[in-house]
């Protein structure tokens, strides 16, 4: 594959993946208002709830609105990733994703281009969510809206890369969506997004496991730690790694020849 | 990334406040002073003291830091260079609380059993005398003019106006019910006492003794029963006060002039005490339960850090 080549179709998938976006205002809106019914309804009610310890990275007792956040902006990338694997399922049953596999590049590095296209046009929306949450006394420090951006980046790909594998293993859209329903509950639910882990533990030891080995939650981490202009290096490590096993898998998955796809007898 | 590691470098830099000061605060169950440096928030050193240390001081010069060792009745003298106890002063009974006079040569303790505020003089180390006031005394305030000493009794729901030099009692007002703190405004015009149980400050025109408003706290999600308000502190130019409200865990900011809440402060768990940097850009309150104390930076309105000090601080002062 030659550089300009690449280039050129990582501009098409992306470009593709933008108009498709913001033509669907529904979906957009119901992103940007997800987030927020959150934070101004579930959140008032626990908001006292969490002014009585501190965790790293806080310094002092925060509001529930204050924890909440970095949890709500990983479920904004979590709700992007699934909603955007499930429009590879639809790809594949209009037939454009064959297309795009029989383009003389690599399938992986047209799946990469189709991933980061994805995580690029779904940043946008948690920055603008970020800025909203503001109203709600939820001020980090100014640079921790850069710092943040590494960490929702390595975030939305490693969601986007557990989307492809969902998208990889199910034939259908109408069992995709019920591969969400399995999937987007318990992953933001058994994790840290919500409550902090000593909290899970004061409910159950095996749920505050469960939490703990949850890469949902060190996606939650490292976002909410960086956000308050810290690293926290084992959340990002998990990230990373989970990336590149999720990606790996997905590949494999998407190839004809060995992928669940072939051996199920899907249609591609 | 050198471009972001200096960003990164000019934000903590920007964060770090340039004052060189120092915090004290009591730890009534550990029997301790934390000292704590107000630039880096770090715990320097804790100092030994009596029993049940709650009120605290500096003297007019800073060198000494007074405690009140309540179940010791005495009142301990910190070297503050040394870093130690290196005396006592004569109380009366259960000292919880005592204000040094602005002349700097004595000060007005209360006696909590005894329903007594002692005058004690530093240098000649003894009790010169005493004033009868109303059941469980409690809080103290000295006007800035010297003029006027202020007591209240958490019984007897009262704030005892004493006139500094004859040791009479000018005037007795009503309070809410169980008064904790008093504070005269910098100006000497107003004199503000907080009632822990209704949860209200109540202010007084000093010459007049007229009641002149009131305020009610309230923080959403938390009974009324739970914002109780206790220690207080005014800014330098009178406009702004900082009221803690114990049980809610907050501090309220209060506009003097129109006897509003401005905002409030999530801080650790029942602030008793605040105090305000020289600088009046920060606050500290020393948290009770949490066994911390919170800084405020009043400039962005925010809480940057809550730092555990011990068991059960309560009171705190910030020097030089």
């Amino acid at each position: 594959m030659n550089t300009s080549h690449a280039v050129r179709a990582l501009n098409g998938i992306l470009r593709r993946e933008m108009l498709r976006t913001l033509r669907q205002r529904g979906r957009l809106l119901s992103a940007m208002v997800r987030p927020l019914v959150w934070l101004a309804i579930f959140a008032a009610g626990f908001r006292s709830v969490l002014g009585l310890s501190m965790t790293p990275p806080y310094q002092t007792y925060v509001l529930y609105e204050v924890y909440v956040v970095p949890g709500l902006a990983a479920m904004m990338l979590l709700f992007h990733a699934m909603a955007s694997s499930l429009a590879m399922v639809y790809d594949r049953e209009m037939g454009s994703m064959r297309l795009l596999l029989t383009a003389p590049l690599p399938r992986w590095y047209v799946l990469a281009a189709r991933l980061l296209a994805s995580v690029i046009v779904g940043l946008p929306l948690v920055y603008l969510f970020l800025f909203v949450a503001r109203f709600w006394d939820v001020r980090p420090p100014v640079f921790g809206y850069v710092a943040v951006f590494p960490a929702l980046v390595l975030t939305g790909l490693m969601l986007g890369a557990f989307g492809l594998l969902v998208s990889s293993v199910s034939t259908q859209m109408e069992n995709f969506a019920g591969v969400m329903n399995f999937v987007i509950f318990p992953v933001f639910f058994a994790s840290t997004a919500l409550y902090p882990l000593w909290r899970l533990a004061e409910a159950g030891p095996v749920l505050a496991t469960i939490a703990a080995w949850n890469p949902f939650s060190s996606a939650v981490e490292l976002i909410r730690f960086a956000l308050y202009v810290r690293f926290d290096p084992v959340a990002a490590l998990v990230v990373l790694v989970c990336l590149v096993a999720f990606f790996l898998a997905a590949v494999i998955g998407y190839d004809p020849g060995r992928g669940l796809w072939s051996r199920r007898g899907g249609e591609g | 990334m050198q471009v972001l590691m200096a960003l990164l470098l000019a934000t903590l830099a920007l964060a770090v406040p340039a004052a060189a000061e120092t915090i004290y605060v009591s730890n009534e169950q550990d029997n301790t002073v934390a000292v704590v440096d107000g630039a880096t928030m770090t715990l320097l050193a804790t100092i030994d003291t009596g029993r049940r240390p709650r009120g605290l001081a500096l003297s007019t010069d800073n060198k000494m830091l007074f405690v009140a060792e309540g179940d010791d009745n005495r009142i301990g003298v910190v070297d503050i260079a040394e870093g130690r106890v290196v005396g006592e002063l004569p109380s009366g009974a259960d000292p919880e609380f005592f204000v040094v006079h602005p002349d700097g040569k004595r000060l007005f303790v209360a006696n909590e059993n005894d329903n007594l505020v002692s005058v004690v003089d530093i240098a000649a180390v003894k009790v010169i005398g005493t004033v009868d006031v109303g059941v469980e005394p409690e809080g103290m305030a000295a006007s800035a003019d010297g003029r006027y000493v202020a007591c209240t009794s958490e019984t007897t729901s009262m704030v005892h106006l004493i006139d500094a030099s004859t040791l009479k009692l000018v005037d007795n007002l009503l309070v809410d019910t169980r008064p904790r703190a008093a504070s005269f405004s910098p100006d000497g015009k107003q004199l503000w006492v907080s009632s822990e149980i209704r949860g209200t400050v109540t202010v007084f025109d000093t010459a007049s003794r007229a009641q002149t408003g009131k305020i009610e706290f309230e923080v959403p999600g938390i009974r009324r029963e739970g914002v109780q308000a206790v220690g207080m502190a005014m800014s330098r130019d009178g406009a702004t006060a900082y009221v803690a409200l114990g049980p809610a865990n907050r501090i309220a900011e209060v506009d003097v002039k129109t006897l509003t809440v401005r905002r409030l402060y999530l801080v650790g768990q029942r602030p008793w005490h605040v105090a305000l940097s020289a600088d009046q850009k920060r606050l500290v309150s020393a948290n009770g339960n949490s066994g911390d104390i919170s800084f405020i930076d009043l400039e962005n309105q925010e809480v940057v850090k809550s730092l555990p000090v011990g068991r059960g601080p309560w009171g705190v002062v910030i020097g030089p």
